[in-house]
């Protein structure tokens, strides 16, 4: 591999972890926050997805299409909240995988009436469908850097919003001691709803911007899904720090993983999770 | 861990009536009943984990694919393999597989727990679902039953549908007794404790994470049994079969019928099997109906079937003036 093809993977490892940042990054704040597990997450990414597609065809903007669909993304992120996941709070982890994957069976099949079962594509923008040339014959397509970009400062607006907001200071005080915050006069459960529904539009926002380069199919939610709690297993439940670490590793292992070993790409990803768990079964950032 | 009477005595009769069915029911019932009795050995599996051990493991269908696939590789397309070889050969696989994702799982508890054995089941998943020698995702054909024989004269012949339902429901009998016997004894006393409160256990010197892996191990290993039955009834294994939808459908299996009674699984998988093959008649978008049945049990049956049937039992013995049943 010379170093061009080398930087390029690594590119595209980088712009990978990412995406994987947007969907862990809200999982794990679910659960620190919440204490739910939501295996419906992935259902959100692959709603965003079918969203910009439906959305698309009828704006014929990919922008437009992904704004509109952030819209409704909110509003169905905190309906789920209000209508499903409120009454699971005090319940078991057990529950609330079911109820969870009770709701993942419906909206995949909701989206298969909708939308069909086919393989559909939403076009990449034409002012972003360039390529950057890298050396004389190897070349890096704009869009993937935009997605970058794009991740990249929706990373340093959560950043923001965690750490120097009022919302994030609710946030954080809601995630070391709930009983305490909700003494203090903040509507907890106001605060969970706009978690949950931040979360759920943040994963369908990876799935949006993603939709121009993945393609739009049914069972795309299960996929990141499975490969989001690897990220937030290694990074450390609850921690959105370890969750940017543990979906950058993620990225790159599986980026090189293709590379080298492209019968069985996606066991790099897991001897990854497998040699960090050794180290430190509570993850990266995790409490013991 | 008691049995109420009225519940013994409908075991006993559920049983009888599976012993007559072949002898009344329909060929196509007969199939189903055969999916529901390997569903229950593969459910009640799973209830020593969640409902006894305390380990909620939602990557469970692993072990019951992963000796499918065993079954796949050691049958020859030319003719059918023995038992006596084949049998072993995915116990064994599927009791090294167990410990081996058993030994990084355990050790974590709660939610790492459920992510850590979701993920490792998915990695087999894609092992078998890009693997295109084994079928790839359209999975890989069972070609003969195995042959059960004796120095060259057959013992059984699990072609015939007969022998093969009444192997099935010899299995299911001593999977409930084995299981029963096992956790009666002091190995069942230290993992319920750990269940109960696993720092305690500890406390009372006993090497928790042993006992958990072991009993891991176990569940892991009899889903595997089920599987196997599983491959050599339906003649295909596919990476669906190890995926977290059949995970997740085995740990709604526990919950409808009630964890930590291991009766109660079998309840629900007989009932899980049934509204399947119902739903799928109703409509093609059956999954909509299953995923409202699914959010409904959670809400508003979290004890599932065994629950109800015990707090019914025991109204019935207050009313009679007798004590109350336990758990």
């Amino acid at each position: 591999m010379d170093i061009t093809t080398f930087l390029i993977q690594i590119m595209n490892g980088v712009q990978y972890g990412f995406l994987l940042f947007l969907v862990a990054s809200g999982l794990t704040l679910i659960f620190g926050i919440m204490g739910i597990i939501n295996l419906a997450h992935g259902a959100f990414y692959m709603l965003g997805a079918y969203l910009v597609y439906w959305l698309f065809g009828i704006t014929d903007n990919l922008f437009l299409a992904i704004l509109f669909s952030l819209f409704i993304m909110l509003a169905i992120g905190y309906l789920v909240e209000r209508v499903a996941i409120s009454y699971l709070y005090k319940r078991d982890h057990l529950y609330q995988v079911l109820l969870t994957y009770g709701l993942i069976l419906i909206l995949n099949e909701l989206q298969k009436i909708l939308w069909g079962t086919e393989f559909n594509s939403v076009p990449i923008p034409a002012m972003l469908s360039g390529a950057v040339p890298l050396t004389e014959n190897q070349v890096y397509p704009v869009y993937r850097l935009f997605i970058s970009v794009v991740c990249m400062a929706i990373a340093a607006g959560m950043y923001l919003l965690i750490g120097k907001t009022r919302l994030g200071m609710m946030i954080r005080a809601g995630a070391a001691n709930r009983e305490m915050v909700q003494t203090l006069g903040i509507d907890v459960s106001r605060l969970f709803a706009i978690v949950f529904s931040l979360g759920a539009t943040l994963a369908a926002f990876a799935g949006m911007i993603a939709a121009p380069v993945s393609s739009v199919y049914p069972g795309m939610g299960d996929q990141i899904l499975i490969v989001s709690f690897v990220v937030v297993v290694i990074g450390g439940i609850g921690s959105v720090k370890g969750a940017f670490i543990g979906a950058m590793l993620i990225g790159l292992a599986d980026t090189f993983g293709k590379v080298l070993l492209p019968d069985f790409a996606s066991v790099a990803v897991y001897a990854t999770m497998a040699v960090i768990l050794i180290w430190r079964p509570q993850g990266l950032f995790g409490k013991a | 861990m008691v049995v109420p009477r009225p519940v013994l005595v409908f075991l006993l009769l559920g049983f009888a009536g599976l012993t007559v069915f072949p002898w009344v029911g329909e060929s196509f019932y007969i199939e189903l009943v055969m999916r529901m009795m390997i569903f229950g050995i593969f459910a009640m599996s799973l209830d020593l984990l969640i409902g006894f051990t305390g380990l909620v493991s939602f990557g469970h269908a692993a072990f019951f694919g992963l000796a499918g696939y065993l079954l796949a590789i050691v049958t020859p397309e030319s003719g059918p393999v023995s038992i006596w070889l084949a049998l072993p050969v995915c116990l064994l696989g599927v009791a090294l597989a167990a410990l081996v994702i058993g030994w990084f799982s355990v050790r974590t508890s709660g939610i790492y727990f459920i992510m850590i054995t979701l993920a490792f089941a998915q990695m087999l998943f894609y092992f078998f679902n890009e693997n295109s020698a084994l079928g790839g995702s359209d999975g890989i054909f069972i070609f003969y039953k195995p042959t059960i024989a004796v120095a060259g004269s057959t013992l059984l012949d699990l072609d015939s549908r007969f022998t093969f339902y009444y192997f099935v429901l010899s299995s299911l009998v001593a999977s409930y007794l084995l299981l029963r016997i096992l956790l009666s004894s002091p190995f069942g006393q230290v993992i319920r404790g750990i269940r109960a409160n696993e720092a305690r256990t500890r406390a009372l010197g006993f090497a928790t994470f042993r006992y958990k892996l072991v009993s891991f191990i176990i569940a892991g290993t009899l889903a595997g049994y089920a599987g196997f039955l599983e491959g050599v009834h339906g003649g295909i294994m596919s990476p669906a079969h190890l995926g977290w939808h059949e995970s997740g459908l085995v740990m709604m299996m526990v919950i409808l019928g009630g964890m930590g009674t291991l009766y109660g699984p079998v309840l629900g998988a007989f009932a899980m099997v049934y509204l399947q093959d119902w739903f799928q008649d109703i409509t093609e978008h059956w999954l909509l109906l299953m995923g409202g049945f699914v959010i409904a049990v959670v809400l508003f049956l979290p004890h599932g079937i065994a629950g109800l049937v015990h707090q019914i039992s025991s109204l019935l013995s207050r009313a009679k003036g007798g004590a109350p049943d336990h758990e």
